[in-house]
């Protein structure tokens, strides 16, 4: 997978400051890794639950660790990354907040990307009677991995009641900005944040 | 000449012997020392692509080839050290040793002691995994190899690529950490010490110089590794594979061999106590025992491996009881605390602790992808 194949990919790389500590949950074959420590020369862990993954990311030369994500972080230590990302697994994880809480413990900013359920394609097709399918909804009811979906209304009420501290967002749909109702025209969704000052 | 199958072909061991007295964590002071060793491929000019095999419990230097035509029963990790194998003996320099101690060669309880003219017996002392890491960074100066492009080993080799990494770091370039532990639980060292009371308790033992008396504690070292074999599996293999058959297939209401399982672990003991020392396996339980690298400092596993400098790739396999998954983990977290660079492989595996031994094309492929990108 090259990086142009993931348009949120470019963006976070962006946010990545040179030679900032990473954590990527959910690398998948390391591509973001691989390409964030050519450019900003990163020091950084992908988790991967998948062999095929695992081991695409040893081949890809990124430090790769086998575990599944909803057994929790407890391995990471406090504040030992300056970057956590899990972009597009939010929505699959039965313990979302859980695993929200645990970026915020072991890092000092968290990017997040899912799929907005929001985007207006998906309304439509429940106003028709249907689950939304689409680009970044490719599945049926039946054999959808996701089991968290949400809007941008919501992840930011979501952060607003766990004091979370909203840094940048971006919205996308097919690779470009979206500024104009970002909600109903967005189809991809790039948080970055950090824990609030109670 | 590699062999079609891919095999380092006919392999012969080699020796050397060092003279000074090597003084052992225990106390004790060995007067000099053999080790047998093989080695496959070839070391290169700068000698910078030499990769040290560290052995298990019943392991040897004979990691791999054959010793003739007709020998049917090739190194013990025949297949993953090769030409094309995933330690690629095309590219890497491989080294093979026997620790002392050991029964295979290299100077352990029945070498001759050349003070006394007979076999140490009893009176050799107690080694380590330290002791053991002394010796091979000898055999490393004497070869000439002054850093590993990598050190590999799994179970109790596994704990020693671990004090490698520690003790020399700057000799280890990558540390292959497989299906070990930081350090034995309480379960671990009460099935190492049940193994060493069927070997002391025997008749045949006399207190561990047995030689002289022309005999081997046989009966003990067979049910050792039977105690062994058993824990080395996993309950699911071992159902798989033998669940309840019996031989003849009807109870024959008496203590025969009836149930293909005893038949099995019968055979495989007999086997294992035709060819291994049984001085040899209580020390070996017993460097097993010892080992954990936060005792002598009081100290977190993370402070322990803080001298550290090596890449690592840690693998553990589900289905290992004995060294679970949860004790690689251990071992990852503390490296983290450390910001190795490291990859953690858990392989889903249902052959227990002997899977590291096995063929598995996830577990090959990460080994693989791992060495490939050793720089040399």
């Amino acid at each position: 997978m090259t990086l142009s194949l993931r348009p949120d990919f470019a963006r976070i790389a962006e946010w990545i400051t040179p030679n900032a500590r990473v954590l990527d949950l959910g690398c998948g074959d390391g591509t973001l890794l691989k390409y964030l420590k050519e450019s900003r020369n990163i020091h950084g862990y992908g988790v991967e639950i998948s062999d095929d993954n695992l081991l695409k990311s040893v081949q890809n030369g990124v430090n790769a660790i086998q575990m599944n994500l909803e057994d929790g972080l407890s391995i990471f230590g406090s504040d030992s990354f300056d970057f956590v990302i899990l972009s597009q697994t939010l929505q699959t994880m039965k313990k979302s907040e859980s695993i929200i809480q645990e970026m915020l413990r072991v890092g000092r900013q968290v990017i997040v990307t899912f799929p907005n359920f929001g985007y207006w394609r998906h309304r439509q097709q429940l106003l028709l009677g249907h689950m939304p399918v689409s680009k970044e909804l490719p599945y049926q009811w039946f054999n959808t991995p996701n089991v968290h979906l949400c809007t941008l209304k919501d992840f930011e009420s979501f952060c607003a009641s766990h004091h979370i501290h909203i840094l940048e967002r971006i919205v996308l749909t097919q690779g470009a900005d979206v500024t104009l109702l970002p909600n109903l025209f967005g189809s991809l969704a790039v948080y970055r944040f950090e824990m609030g000052r109670r | 000449m590699p062999s079609p199958n891919n095999s380092v072909g006919i392999v012969t061991p080699q020796h050397v012997r060092f003279d000074a007295p090597l003084p052992l964590r225990g106390g004790a002071t060995l007067n000099g020392f053999e080790l047998v060793y093989e080695s496959y491929g070839t070391l290169n000019a700068d000698k910078s692509n030499a990769i040290l095999i560290c052995h298990a419990l019943s392991g040897t230097h004979h990691v791999a080839g054959v010793y003739s035509e007709q020998d049917k029963k090739p190194g013990w990790w025949d297949n993953m050290v090769g030409p094309g194998k995933p330690i690629d003996t095309e590219r890497f320099f491989v080294l093979g040793v026997n620790n002392i101690g050991g029964c295979h060669g290299s100077t352990g309880p029945k070498s001759l002691n050349p003070q006394t003219g007979q076999p140490y017996g009893a009176s050799f002392p107690v080694v380590t995994v330290d002791d053991w890491v002394q010796t091979q960074l000898m055999l490393a100066d004497y070869l000439g190899i002054e850093r590993f492009a990598a050190v590999v080993g799994g179970s109790l080799g596994g704990m020693q690529e671990l004090q490698w990494s520690i003790t020399h770091p700057r000799r280890v370039a990558n540390a292959l950490v497989i299906a070990a532990a930081p350090k034995l639980t309480a379960q671990n060292i009460a099935f190492n010490d049940v193994a060493r009371q069927a070997i002391l308790t025997d008749p045949d033992f006399h207190g561990g110089d047995y030689y002289q008396h022309g005999v081997v504690p046989r009966r003990g070292l067979r049910l050792a590794r039977m105690l062994g074999h058993i824990t080395y599996l996993s309950d699911d293999a071992m159902g798989s594979k033998f669940g309840r058959i019996l031989r003849s297939g009807a109870f024959g209401f008496g203590f025969d061999v009836e149930f293909e399982i005893e038949s099995y672990l019968r055979y495989q003991g007999d086997k294992f106590a035709e060819s291994f020392d049984a001085n040899t396996y209580l020390l070996m339980t017993k460097a097993l025992d010892y080992f954990d690298p936060t005792h002598h400092h009081q100290c977190s596993l993370s402070e322990a491996l803080k001298p550290a400098t090596a890449d690592f790739l840690v693998v553990s396999f589900t289905t290992d009881w004995r060294f679970a998954p949860e004790r690689s983990r251990e071992i990852v977290k503390a490296l983290l605390d450390n910001n190795r660079q490291l990859s953690y492989a858990e392989i889903t595996s249902s052959h227990g602790h002997d899977a590291f031994l096995m063929v598995d094309e996830y577990y090959h492929g990460v080994v693989r992808a791992y060495l490939e990108r050793i720089p040399l």
